[in-house]
């Protein structure tokens, strides 16, 4: 038996995605643009995904613009909304433990003009309200929060920006990377106040390579690349059809997502009472982040070999960030974390199948590692 | 007309009576290099080798493959044509056009080791030179410093023609130094030191140590690459992979922190020998240079020698770090090189180790563990794993 609990780098792709991708490749290959039945019929494929992922989002189809996933749908927002806005002002307000396809993003922007503020976190991963309100000034044009953050899972108050923006008198556009939050926890993003959200396939059990971009009826963005009409010409190039039916396919499987929420939120806890029996074991997400994501430290256990431990183990979890040597968590930093705790994390992202056995498996296994793994000093 | 490979064997013509065992090495090692490509014969005419492959043979990729074969000097693509002058006269234009078509000068040089043909080497230029002239309007001869040289070869069955001559890797051929065991850990420095030594002629196995759970699989899988790499050049190479963790472990609990890196490398030293000499090599081969890291100072390294009765090839030892540099990025080790996987050499590192430590201070560190049963056990569990590159 294997435990993998490293959902937030990728979950397994459901039975439903499956069949979807495989009856796409194998029948639906006609392209959605031709005007014969063999197009038609794609066309038909690609409306339903549009449709389900819209429906789940509370918006309209037309709202939905298919890209290559998450990393092409924050670049497409981010650029596409700054270049949009450029003659309205030059400042773009964020966090400073985004997404690397967020802040890489913001980098270059920075190299073509634009002024990038970073918000800063508390321990606890979230920004200060106070801080975004101030942060926000009349020739703001851009904001950009995570939902939910992908190495602790702390909750950001997304609606806060909008409000944010109101009362400064900013005519900025919200977007917000809802990757990791995406099927676990509800989004409205009109209720929200938000502009353009980012949703991915391959975090919700559909397939890689295909995600979306959310943009609201009325706001207007550049495209990153140029050609056909397709996506509205927001995003040309005829669509991967297969990948988009199973990611349509994966968000139509998402059950009631109160419902999971409360099982994971058991489970968590669960985790973090047993892991509680544990010496030097601490945990560095916040007791209210989202419960599938859940950040902690084996003191004086480097991350890599005791991630080595646990695989060899099947247990497959991740640090948190790339397994890259040396280049701790700037996440973690970011929320004051003393070295110690910053060279040992472990991050156990979990999905709506992850079982009890898994988690027993996952305690078991740090505890071996834990007499096992010589100390770092 | 038929195309062939031309191999000048540069310095193995020197060689005096063992000429001929060399020269057969080298055809092994080229038979061996192009297999999968097809049936390729090889037949060595004075300095040459004369390379036939099959009609549809990819001799792209066979110049490619033989380009990094050591032991070969230069080679050039040859069109064979029949030893009649006007069947040489219609094949040189065209054979030759890509190569002219890009030049201003040129120059034809001939040699003739048939004395029967009709014309002498002075007159095969002449004619051919006259020839090209009238096809190729555009250029002119220049017999000090031409752009191109064709050229044209009279031999015992056939003639050849050809252009400019390619460098080879030069090198003695692989094996015809004997074998030796290449300590390789994964960074930039081993696999330089591994191809330097095959260049002369010295066949490869590699000795790895792994530590899981601190090395990832990722680390091992990237020696794999790395030697695969090698190999293209050395040809194949027998990898030995020690499960290491236990020792490493027992130098951890029971050893002074400050000369962990030096009693580690001694451990080394001794499990690849023990490797070495079951496979029938005559020599070690690590990476080290002096004064790179506190375990590569003289001190340090006469402490791991003194646990060595085989010599040990250290041919990056008076190199610079962008000297060895260089030399990964022509032999293309470099970008595997430098993915960031924690490697033995890197678990449990001392923040202050001892630049200058002595054999009897090491000896009495290392003195508190009976390292038989350990060393003898790593020796046992270790996997062998072939790596070839074609």
């Amino acid at each position: 038996m294997t435990a993998y609990l490293d959902n937030s780098a990728t979950t397994p792709v459901c039975p439903q995605a499956v069949d979807a991708v495989t009856a796409a490749v194998r029948d639906y290959w006609g392209n959605p643009s031709s005007l014969h039945a063999k197009g038609i019929e794609a066309d038909g494929i690609l409306a339903d995904a549009r449709e389900t992922i819209a429906r789940r989002l509370f918006c309209r189809p037309d709202e939905i613009y298919f890209t290559s996933g998450g990393t092409e749908s924050n670049n497409l927002a981010l650029r596409g909304a700054a270049h949009a806005m450029r003659r309205r002002g030059r400042r773009i307000v964020t966090t400073n433990v985004e997404h690397p396809s967020v802040d890489e993003t913001l980098k270059q922007l920075e190299k073509e003009g634009f002024e990038v503020i970073r918000l800063p976190v508390d321990s606890t991963g979230r920004i200060n309200e106070r801080d975004l309100f101030r942060a926000v000034t009349p020739d703001t044009i851009l904001i950009s929060l995570m939902a939910v953050n992908n190495e602790t899972g702390t909750i950001q108050p997304i609606e806060q920006a909008r409000l944010a923006a109101r009362r400064n008198g900013s005519p900025a556009i919200i977007h917000c990377d809802a990757v990791q939050a995406f099927g676990k926890l509800p989004l409205k993003p009109a209720a929200l106040g938000i502009d353009m959200m980012t949703i991915s396939s391959h975090k919700v059990h559909g397939p890689k390579g295909v995600g979306a971009l959310y943009i609201r009826k009325g706001v207007k963005i550049n495209p990153l690349v140029f050609g056909g009409s397709q996506e509205d010409k927001i995003r040309p190039g005829t669509q991967p059809m297969p990948a988009i039916a199973g990611f349509g396919a994966a968000v139509k499987a998402i059950p009631n997502i109160s419902e999971e929420l409360e099982n994971v939120t058991w489970l968590r806890n669960y985790m973090c009472m047993r892991l509680s029996a544990l010496d030097g074991v601490v945990l560095n997400s916040p007791p209210d982040a989202l419960p599938y994501v859940t950040n902690i430290s084996v003191l004086g256990i480097n991350s890599e070999p005791m991630l080595n431990f646990l695989s060899a183990r099947g247990i497959y979890v991740s640090s948190g960030s790339a397994c890259a040597k040396g280049h701790s968590s700037p996440v973690l930093k970011s929320m004051g974390l003393s070295e110690e705790r910053r060279k040992s994390p472990l991050r156990i992202s979990f999905s709506r199948f992850t079982t009890k056995e898994e988690i027993d498996m996952l305690v078991d296994g740090i505890a071996a590692g834990q007499k096992a793994i010589r100390k770092n000093k | 007309m038929k195309e062939v490979i031309l191999i000048k064997n540069g310095e193995l013509a020197l060689k005096g009576l063992n000429r001929r065992t060399f020269e057969d090495m080298l055809m092994a090692n080229m038979r061996r290099r192009l297999a999968d490509l097809g049936k390729f014969t090889f037949t060595p005419a004075q300095s040459t080798i004369v390379v036939e492959g099959p009609e549809d043979a990819d001799l792209d990729e066979a110049t490619d493959r033989l380009l990094k074969i050591f032991g070969i000097a230069g080679l050039s693509r040859a069109a064979a044509v029949e030893k009649d002058m006007d069947v040489i006269l219609s094949v040189c234009p065209e054979y030759t056009a890509p190569l002219l078509l890009g030049a201003r000068t040129f120059k034809v040089e001939a040699k003739r080791s048939d004395k029967k043909f009709p014309l002498n080497s002075p007159q095969i230029c002449m004619a051919a030179g006259e020839k090209l002239l009238n096809e190729f309007p555009h250029l002119t001869v220049d017999v000090h410093n031409p752009d191109v040289i064709i050229n044209i070869e009279v031999r015992d069955k056939c003639a050849f023609i050809h252009g400019n001559q390619l460098k080879g890797a030069g090198g003695m051929p692989s094996g015809s130094a004997g074998k030796a065991a290449l300590l390789v850990s994964g960074g930039i420095d081993s696999p330089v030191a591994g191809w330097m030594m095959a260049k002369r002629g010295v066949e490869l196995i590699a000795v790895h140590f792994a530590s899981p759970p601190y090395t990832s699989e990722r680390a091992e899988q990237k020696v794999h690459n790395l030697l695969k790499q090698v190999s293209k050049y050395s040809g194949r190479i027998t990898l030995f992979v020690v499960p290491f963790t236990e020792i490493q472990e027992l130098i951890k609990d029971n050893c002074p922190e400050d000369v962990f890196t030096v009693v580690m490398r001694r451990m080394m030293m001794r499990i690849s020998q023990i490797i070495a000499q079951k496979e029938g090599c005559a020599a070690l081969i690590t990476g080290e240079s002096v004064g790179q890291v506190a375990s590569q100072t003289m001190q340090a390294i006469a402490c791991t020698d003194a646990v060595a009765d085989m010599p040990v090839f250290r041919p990056l030892i008076g190199m610079d770090k962008d000297e060895v540099i260089a030399i990964s990025r022509k032999i293309e080790t470099f970008e595997i090189s430098i993915q960031p996987y924690e490697d033995c050499c890197t678990v449990f590192t001392p923040k202050h180790p001892k630049t200058r430590p002595t054999v009897s201070f090491i000896e009495s560190a290392e003195s508190c563990v009976d390292w038989e049963g350990p060393i003898k056990r790593a020796v046992e569990d270790t996997r062998i794993i072939p790596i070839k590159a074609f």
